[in-house]
């Protein structure tokens, strides 16, 4: 029943995937944290990056590689957070209303983004990348210069005595932006956990009765609700999630409702007619224009989806626990790079991703993260290298990333060379 | 009123700058048939049907003359689009489909059937959700017509390529309001029996009274499927009459043409060749996209001129292809005795080979770059030529010496040698070719179609400039071209290639001109 080539293809399409699985137990070992207290960083941090990492994927499924250029939608956002903070709007209307700033700003920029990577088909993702560099240095004209000086802003925000906004804006206390969304509601860690298993079993019911699913795929989606819910029933586990040794695990509701939100709206747009557009121009431009698909527009508009959902991303992002701070020059400037990194972690590649693959390479990507810097001292006796470590991985998965794209099309090219060998042994 | 046509192209001339590729061409298509459209390579079909798909090609370079009846209505196409709304279609060469979907999904690519829903009717169309089961309906019963008992769910990259073409025409079929079909020489990649099935699929659909066009090089199959017959020659309408006033030999005379006149005099040679083997090709198979070979042998005299004929898409053009390493190949070949690496080119051309390529916009030049610079180019890479000093320095008063020897030798016309060889005209392009060539002073020249596209002046002085080296410099030459009467003038044997196999060698004087009993061997049916 195993196929060994299935296995072997299996493996080197996850390759990157498991060896982050294998480095994640290492770190987690040698780091010598307590267990609960990584698992809580977890918890924030999946909290956190999740939703603009899921912003990733139209951009992938229709064919433009990792959209780097989503840093310009946290840009639209921070405009957004900043205009909010200017008029002293708190909570979450405070939130509402930045968003909406964010919604025209990202879909503009986003309209200007796609255009580009129009002009330079096939290296969208280095032009995304270069791109956000760019911005940025229109950002700090923005920040520095025109805000305060021709658009006026109360001088709660300013640096004093001179034009331009403040290094840091802080979002707790009157600001009242601080845990805006992640403080509505916050349920336990594990009832969450069983509550998912529960939905999961019911709606893999529901679809087997209508005929949508097979048996098989029914048996699959039980056993995963059954072991998860099992899995946590052990003390063992339940007590790093629980809180009877430390700290409990606690789910903010809100925000979770929006991710799975995210991720509903990924999958079901790609069951609508755009959604067919956007796969059938990232598998093949030229087919989908033979067929009148308007290439372009349709790459465009998945630019645009993906730069405001990575501004609304960043808007969940600012307001989350343990943040509190707005750097203002420099909140934006790791947000593509540390969001392509932990969605190719997760097993997509710069053709394929999908949510589960998001939110799996956010965890693992994010996991190694919270261990490199205690691992390192551990390791080493120097912190400092686990700081190094934390660029080279980034940098090196996406590097990773592109190599085995290439070498899987190479690699693809010489199975067609085999088979002439074999067609003329076989002739012969 | 009803019309006699269902399609008329009255008068069409199109020009590529001061090129005619179409002058006066007619085309009348009665609802219901199967119009066979036949010429060889360059003849102008595929430029008559561009016009007729409104392709962008044709506006950007001018438009043309004459005039578009579609049901005796006076039509201006535009686009691609805009033919596929007025209901003419087109079966492609290469497959249009997408092999990471479903059959369904690409049968209804860009006309799925969706519901409607409280957003989408706020938003657009596009937000609507498929309605997949109704678009499998739809795709079971396309497929159904052509003969295809797929399943329609499956995914099209997992299909034997010979299905691929089914899937097209079901594709096509399934849309509303289709008048008129384009088949673009459907069954070069079919199994005889799929051929057969293709002919039946495309006889059922005429009888529902879709016309068809049906571009082949085939004769059995116009012979067999079609109602009536158009032929065009050098870009002009040869003739056009109804099937049953014709013969295969007919058809065969009147798309080769031009009798059996040469196209330059060709001096006897005047000492008998060595007898040695310049190379030696054994059981050679090439992967070259559209032109595969499946196992060629051929022996290459030295000092000969070999002509390698055939129809496209048969594999002559994949010899000189996989021999050079441009494609993958597998099989034995020696050159002088040495056995030559595969796959390889540097070592090809360093082993004395050398290749004026069929494209030679793509493989054969550096647009941009001057005259003499893509002249020494590959002498410079591979032999280390043109080079001076102890640093290797480019040799620029060495490259201009040659290139100057080059540009009169050959009558490269041309403003200087600095000139950027995109802005020279084909001819002059594929002299620059040749002299690149030479530049290496190979012992042995492949030459692959080096007169398509371009004047008839042009074409004489490449065809004497290869007798003149071979005569003079003793160069063994192999050149392949489509065009017959070209290698009748120069060529001392004739190798006509179909299938990808070598299927007979000829000398010059025994190869069919305009004698139709030898025609269909050559046309390789």
């Amino acid at each position: 029943m195993l196929d060994r080539n299935r296995v072997k293809a299996h493996l080197e399409k996850y390759i990157v995937t498991y060896l982050f699985i294998a480095l994640s137990v290492l770190f987690i070992v040698v780091s010598g944290l307590d267990i609960n207290y990584v698992a809580s960083q977890l918890l924030l941090r999946l909290n956190r990056n999740a939703f603009i990492v899921l912003a990733l994927i139209i951009p992938i499924v229709a064919g433009m590689g990792i959209n780097f250029a989503i840093t310009i939608g946290a840009m639209a956002a921070q405009i957004g957070l900043l205009l909010t903070i200017n008029w002293g709007v708190t909570g979450v209307p405070g939130i509402l209303l930045a968003a909406a700033i964010t919604l025209p700003l990202a879909a503009f920029f986003g309209f200007l983004i796609g255009k580009l990577l129009n002009k330079m088909k096939g290296q969208e993702t280095i032009g995304s990348l270069i791109l956000g560099y760019f911005a940025n240095g229109a950002y700090q004209l923005l920040f520095l210069f025109i805000f305060g000086s021709i658009i006026p802003l109360n001088s709660n925000v300013t640096i004093v005595g001179a034009s331009g906004v403040q290094n840091t804006l802080n979002l707790t206390g009157s600001v009242g932006l601080y845990t805006a969304i992640d403080g509505i509601a916050h349920i336990p860690f594990q009832l969450a956990l069983y509550l998912f298993c529960a939905v999961l079993a019911l709606a893999a019911v529901i679809q087997f009765v209508r005929k949508k699913i097979t048996r098989g795929r029914l048996i699959a989606a039980l056993a995963v609700a059954a072991v998860i819910a099992l899995v946590f029933c052990i003390p063992a586990v339940a007590n790093v999630v629980n809180g009877n040794h430390g700290r409990e695990l606690k789910l903010p509701l809100v925000t979770w409702l929006l991710i799975l939100g995210l991720c509903l709206f990924n999958s079901t747009i790609m069951k609508t007619r755009l959604g067919q557009k956007f796969r059938a121009v990232g598998q093949n431009q030229t087919v989908a224009n033979a067929s009148g698909i308007n290439v372009d527009r349709t790459r465009v508009i998945a630019i645009m989806i993906s730069t405001v959902l990575a501004g609304w991303g960043q808007i969940v992002f600012m307001q989350s626990e343990g943040i509190g701070t707005f750097q203002t020059y420099a909140a934006h400037e790791q947000v593509g790079l540390y969001a392509g990194a932990a969605i190719l972690v997760g097993g997509a590649s710069i053709d394929r991703a999908t949510n589960l693959q998001a939110l799996v390479g956010t965890f693992l990507f994010h996991s190694l993260f919270i261990t490199a810097q205690s691992a390192a001292s551990a390791l080493f006796g120097n912190s400092a290298v686990g700081e190094y470590f934390r660029a080279f991985l980034s940098y090196g998965v996406i590097a990773v990333a592109l190599i085995m794209y290439a070498w899987h099309n190479a690699k693809q090219k010489k199975a067609g060379q085999l088979n002439l060998a074999e067609q003329r042994a076989a002739k012969n | 009123m009803a019309n006699d046509y269902i399609l008329e192209m009255n008068h069409i001339t199109k020009m590529y700058g001061s090129n005619a590729v179409l002058r006066d061409v007619s085309l009348k298509i009665r609802p219901g048939e199967i119009h066979a459209l036949l010429g060889e390579n360059g003849a102008g079909k595929s430029t008559l049907m561009n016009i007729l798909f409104g392709m962008p090609v044709i506006h950007s370079t001018g438009g043309f003359e004459g005039e578009v009846l579609l049901d005796g209505q006076k039509v201006h196409i535009a686009s691609p689009m805009d033919a596929m709304a007025k209901g003419i279609g087109m079966v492609h060469q290469e497959f249009m489909l997408i092999p990471g979907f479903s059959v369904t999904d690409n049968i209804k690519l860009n006309r799925e059937i969706s519901k409607p829903w409280p957003l989408s009717r706020l938003l657009g169309k596009d937000l609507e959700f498929l309605d997949t089961e109704a678009m499998a309906r739809d795709a079971r019963k396309a497929l159904d017509d052509v003969g295809m008992s797929i399943e329609e769910y499956t995914l099209v990259s997992g299909l034997p390529i010979g299905h691929m073409q089914f899937i097209e025409i079901a594709r096509e079929i399934d849309k509303t309001g289709m008048k008129l079909l384009v088949f673009d020489e459907p069954t070069a990649v079919l199994t005889e029996s799929e051929a057969q099935q293709l002919l039946d699929v495309m006889k059922s659909i005429a009888a529902r009274g879709i016309s068809i066009i049906f571009i082949t090089h085939r004769l059995d199959e116009v012979m067999n499927a079609a109602d009536s017959v158009t032929i065009l020659r050098d870009g002009q309408l040869v003739s056009s009459f109804s099937k049953a006033d014709t013969t295969p030999e007919k058809l065969a005379a009147l798309m080769i043409g031009r009798g059996s006149e040469s196209v330059i005099q060709v001096e006897k040679r005047t000492r008998e060749l060595s007898g040695n083997t310049a190379m030696t090709i054994r059981d050679l198979w090439v992967n070259m996209p559209g032109e595969v070979d499946k196992g060629i042998n051929l022996d290459v005299r030295e000092g000969e001129i070999l002509g390698i004929g055939g129809l496209a898409g048969q594999g002559k053009i994949g010899i000189p292809n996989g021999v050079m390493g441009l494609y993958e190949a597998v099989g034995d070949v020696e050159l002088f005795g040495q056995k030559l690496q595969l796959q390889n080119t540097d070592a090809a051309l360093k082993a004395g080979l050398a290749m004026v390529s069929e494209n030679r916009r793509g493989v054969g030049l550096l647009l941009d770059q001057s005259i003499e610079n893509n002249i020494a180019f590959t002498a410079m890479q591979v032999k280390g030529d043109f080079m001076k000093g102890f640093l290797h320095q480019k040799d620029t008063a060495a490259i201009r010496r040659f290139a100057e020897q080059m540009i009169s030798e050959l009558d490269i016309r041309c403003t200087s040698p600095a000139q950027p060889v995109g802005t020279l005209s084909g001819g002059n392009q594929q002299k620059v070719c040749v002299a690149r060539a030479l530049a290496l002073k190979p012992r042995f020249l492949f030459v692959s179609e080096p007169t398509r596209g371009i004047d008839i002046g042009a074409k004489q002085l490449v065809l004497e400039t290869l007798v003149r080296l071979n005569r003079e410099q003793g160069m063994t030459i192999v050149m392949v071209s489509s065009e017959l009467q070209e290698l009748r003038s120069i060529c001392d044997r004739i190798a006509i290639v179909a299938e990808g196999k070598i299927v007979d060698i000829l000398t010059a004087d025994a190869v069919p001109g305009s004698s139709p009993s030898r025609c269909s061997s050559w046309q390789g049916c």
